[in-house]
């Protein structure tokens, strides 16, 4: 069986990667797949900068699939590994969201950074990776439960770190504050009423085929909650 | 067995020098030998602090020596729950659930800042301490804290065992809350009263 | 509503050599003249118990799961036709603290989220920090910090193997993997004042020079080191239990694994050869000699196979650092980064001022971004840290190695028998605290 060797479509001639020194703040080499993905689509892509020695893309949030698609499956740029999706939201309220995807190409050694702007009054939605990469399923449900952000194209958006039923908000938001919106008495006692045996997801039960014996209340709660989403 | 609800009282009040005699002293002591030396603890390890509950276990700290090396993971066959780590609302039930599903008699070893207090996390996801949620005998207090810290703990703990009288509990006065009294404070009033900073929304301390 | 039926086709296993000397598992149904009986028969054929699949429930109160993990497994049977991992039941808000804390203040919560790799963790937050800050450290300072990154992989990889051992049953390797553990938290103790939660680094060089002696006491334990490891190895490697617990089991081939998001001792398990210190490398890695472990199968065994082998390297990369460690300054000569000595900051003005500045608020970095990954013993681990010029970070971002590769657990363990999926998920080597942060 034969080993995946990163940096294979650089050629046996390439030099080996060494530690960078004497970074430059701003400036510095792009990595030549902005100029491509500038290029190739020239109405998605907004502008680039490299930042520290990193290459930062900004894109239209709509076109994030169709570009995260091409790169991983362009022959030239062969991105063919997730890092990283996060969010970010600025101290400034009047600075947009930020949308992050950190890709990197084993190929070709290369990273990029992929960012999308997001409007914080707007609706907050933007296009699932999960048909491009099988990392992105349980980084967008992160980024959902502390963000807030949808993701369309997710096939399972729920929350993952806080418990379903949180109804506190989105705690990374910046007008979240730090101990949360309500006492800690009343964030205990909440917490306690939740049944742990009791948190299946509609998914479990059904596998289970335990739903149709469940109390017609429970049932159409759970049934509400699915399609309501997250409070 | 010597409790006594006296009419008009609110109080139960025990007679302990009625109940005691040689035999039972000596019975009780047999007893709560056996069980402060073997202890079996029920490690509910979450985080730091279960690593170094570990490193206690191992050969180097040794807990076996305190009869505790036989870890029940299974609460229904425990006597101590060491909650070892920091314990988010996500998990409170469960370790409530954990605890009543322990048998009496049962004791609670809270180990560790973020047990004992919500250590460092004081924020929107952690539990302040697990006494909100379940009765603890000793904390000890450490991030995480010395395999010695913890078996200094496990030590009181062992004292306190010694210490337990079946008969006559002197220690616990049973007192039947009286809803009509002029001096009646519901319980969820008493949880606002007891919040320090009061609402957290309140953000009043100094560094956040 | 109608259950969903899947069964699947199950290996049963008993390891034997295949035709190329090559162990694997084979069927137990074998027929009376030796033939395979199993594979032959169309699935319909299986006894059918007429039973609905049973819905059982792993955690997050259970032993196995190194942590709070809860799996709820869909059973026919003993094997496992689905698999629904839930994380979250040790979220502690790590990255929400992290926008109200100073660069430094922040590294003793790096200690906390892969609290078996904490030294590894300060030196992965520093070495973001100073790329935010545009600040070069000093020679020692790089020389120690790969020393303390290469001890962090030995002693996670030592938990690693304790408590792997002890989930497939046996005992012995856990007491003799924490004995060394000991070993190493006295040198810790000795340079850093902690065992477990080191807070090591500085932003710009580290919180401690090392002690006199403690290379000698370095140098001896990786004397020692080599003999656990070959005892374990004799004890497990090719032990006919160990085997056949492990081979075969969770195997990812690259292109699933890649697709997973796969990093560490996973992905290179599964053949792909991706090691941060060779292709991303920071504090001179590649100046090292040193070897990255590669599998063929993916499979637990292969992942076995490859962290002892990368605990090895890591003893040659330490014996190299230790005969290159120069002498000099631990800390960046740089006063708006480093306090000053205390002797100055009682006597000088401008010191009292720096250090003064340095408390209260904290060293600024200029607006930017950072990504810097190194390879923790989970993965490729990095902090993402959003600076807007004040001296508290904008965003602080972990990048969690040990939740992506917790996110490929359903594919893992699908078609595998209940006792395997407690033996895949020790092989995945998670740690909660950094799944959960």
């Amino acid at each position: 069986m034969s080993v995946v060797l990163p940096g294979a479509a650089l050629g046996p001639d390439a030099p080996l990667p060494v530690t960078p020194r004497a970074i430059p703040h701003r400036g510095g080499a792009p990595n030549p797949s902005a100029a491509t993905l500038a290029a190739r689509f020239p109405q998605a892509v907004v502008r680039h900068e490299v930042i520290w020695g990193d290459t930062v893309v900004w894109i239209r949030a709509e076109s994030a699939r169709e570009v995260v698609r091409w790169l991983r499956d362009d022959a030239g740029e062969r991105y063919d590994y997730l890092v990283d999706i996060t969010a970010v939201e600025h101290r400034d309220a009047l600075r947009p969201l930020e949308m992050v995807w950190q890709l990197r190409s084993l190929p070709y050694r290369r990273f990029l950074r992929l960012k999308a702007e997001l409007d914080p009054a707007g609706p907050l939605v933007v296009p699932s990776l999960v048909p491009c990469y099988g990392s992105a399923d349980w980084l967008e449900r992160e980024v959902f439960d502390m963000f807030g952000i949808r993701f369309e194209g997710h096939p399972d958006l729920r929350r993952i770190l806080m418990w379903e039923g949180y109804a506190e908000g989105h705690p990374l938001r910046k007008d979240f504050p730090l101990r949360g919106r309500l006492s800690r008495a009343e964030q205990l006692s909440r917490a306690l009423a939740a049944n742990p045996e009791a948190r299946y997801s509609m998914e479990e039960l059904t596998v289970a085929d335990a739903f149709h014996e469940l109390p017609e209340e429970m049932k159409r709660r759970l049934l509400a909650e699915r399609r309501a989403g997250e409070a | 067995m010597g409790l006594s609800v006296p009419p008009g009282r609110s109080s139960v009040t025990v007679d302990p020098p009625a109940q005691e005699g040689w035999v039972t002293t000596r019975l009780e002591f047999l007893v709560n030998w056996a069980r402060a030396n073997s202890l079996w603890p029920m490690p509910f390890g979450t985080a730091c602090c279960a690593i170094e509950f570990m490193a206690t276990a191992a050969s180097r700290f040794d807990l076996a020596r305190f009869g505790m090396e036989r870890m029940s993971f299974s609460p229904r066959q425990a006597d101590v729950l060491i909650c070892a780590g920091r314990v988010p609302f996500k998990l409170a039930p469960v370790l409530r659930r954990i605890y009543q599903q322990m048998p009496q008699p049962k004791w609670v070893i809270s180990m560790g800042a973020c047990a004992s207090t919500g250590g460092m996390f004081d924020n929107y996801a952690v539990v302040q301490g697990i006494d909100t949620i379940i009765p603890v005998d000793v904390y000890v207090p450490g991030c995480p804290p010395r395999p010695e810290s913890l078996m200094h703990g496990i030590m009181m703990l062992q004292k306190k065992v010694m210490a337990e009288r079946s008969l006559g509990k002197q220690e616990y006065e049973e007192i039947v809350v009286d809803p009509t009294s002029k001096l009646y404070i519901p319980p969820s009033r008493i949880d606002e009263l007891a919040e320090p900073f009061g609402n957290s929304v309140h953000q009043t301390r100094s560094a956040p | 509503m109608a259950t969903t039926r899947r069964t699947v086709e199950v290996a049963l296993s008993t390891p034997t050599l295949g035709p190329n000397g090559e162990l694997q598992r084979a069927p137990l149904a074998v027929g009376p003249k030796g033939e395979i009986l199993a594979p032959d028969l169309p699935l319909g054929q299986e006894p059918d118990l007429g039973g609905e699949h049973m819905l059982i429930n792993i955690g997050p109160q259970h032993p196995a799961t190194h942590g709070v993990l809860r799996l709820v497994l869909e059973l026919d049977g003993e094997t496992v036709v689905r698999c629904i991992p839930h994380v979250g039941y040790l979220h502690c808000g790590f990255e929400k603290i992290g926008e109200y804390r100073q660069y430094n203040q922040i590294i003793p919560w790096t200690d906390r989220e892969d609290y078996l790799n904490s030294m590894g963790n300060n030196v992965a937050f520093a070495l973001g920090a100073e790329r935010l800050f545009g600040v070069e450290i000093t020679p020692r300072c790089t020389v120690l910090r790969v020393i303390a990154m290469e001890l962090s992989r030995i002693i996670s990889h030592l938990v690693w193997l304790g408590t792997t051992a002890i989930d497939i049953g046996a005992f012995t390797p856990f007491l003799w993997t924490f004995q060394e553990r000991e070993t190493v938290y006295n040198l810790w103790e000795s340079w850093v004042g902690a065992r477990l939660t080191t807070s090591a680094t500085r932003v710009g060089g580290m919180a401690a020079d090392l002690p006199d002696g403690w290379t000698d006491g370095l140098r001896a334990f990786l004397r020692s080191l080599p003999k656990t490891l070959d005892e374990a190895d004799r004890m497990l490697t090719r032990n006919g239990i160990w085997v056949g617990r492990t081979i075969g089991l969770g195997a990812m081939n690259p292109a699933e694994a890649l697709d997973a998001g796969l990093s560490g001792p996973l992905l290179r398990a599964s053949g792909v050869a991706y090691d941060v210190r060779k292709d991303v490398p920071y504090l001179d890695y590649e100046t090292y000699d040193f070897d990255v472990a590669v599998g063929t199968k993916g499979d637990v065994y292969d992942r076995y196979l490859v962290r002892m082998e990368e605990m090895r390297q890591s003893v040659r990369i330490l014996e190299q650092a230790l005969a290159r460690l120069p002498d000099g300054p631990v800390n960046v000569d740089d006063p708006r980064l480093i306090l000053p000595a205390k002797h100055k900051a009682t006597t000088e003005m401008e010191s009292m001022i720096h250090h003064f500045k340095l408390v209260m608020e904290g060293p600024r970095p200029p607006v930017g971004e950072v990504y810097v990954p190194v390879e923790s013993p989970k993965g490729e681990k990095g902090y993402y840290m959003v600076s807007d010029g004040t001296s508290k970070p904008v965003r602080w971002r972990i990048r969690p190695p040990a939740f992506v590769n917790l996110s490929a657990i359903p594919r893992m363990v699908e078609g595998h028998l209940l006792s395997d999926v407690i033996a895949i998920n020790a092989s995945i080597d998670i740690v909660m605290g950094e799944i959960d942060r």
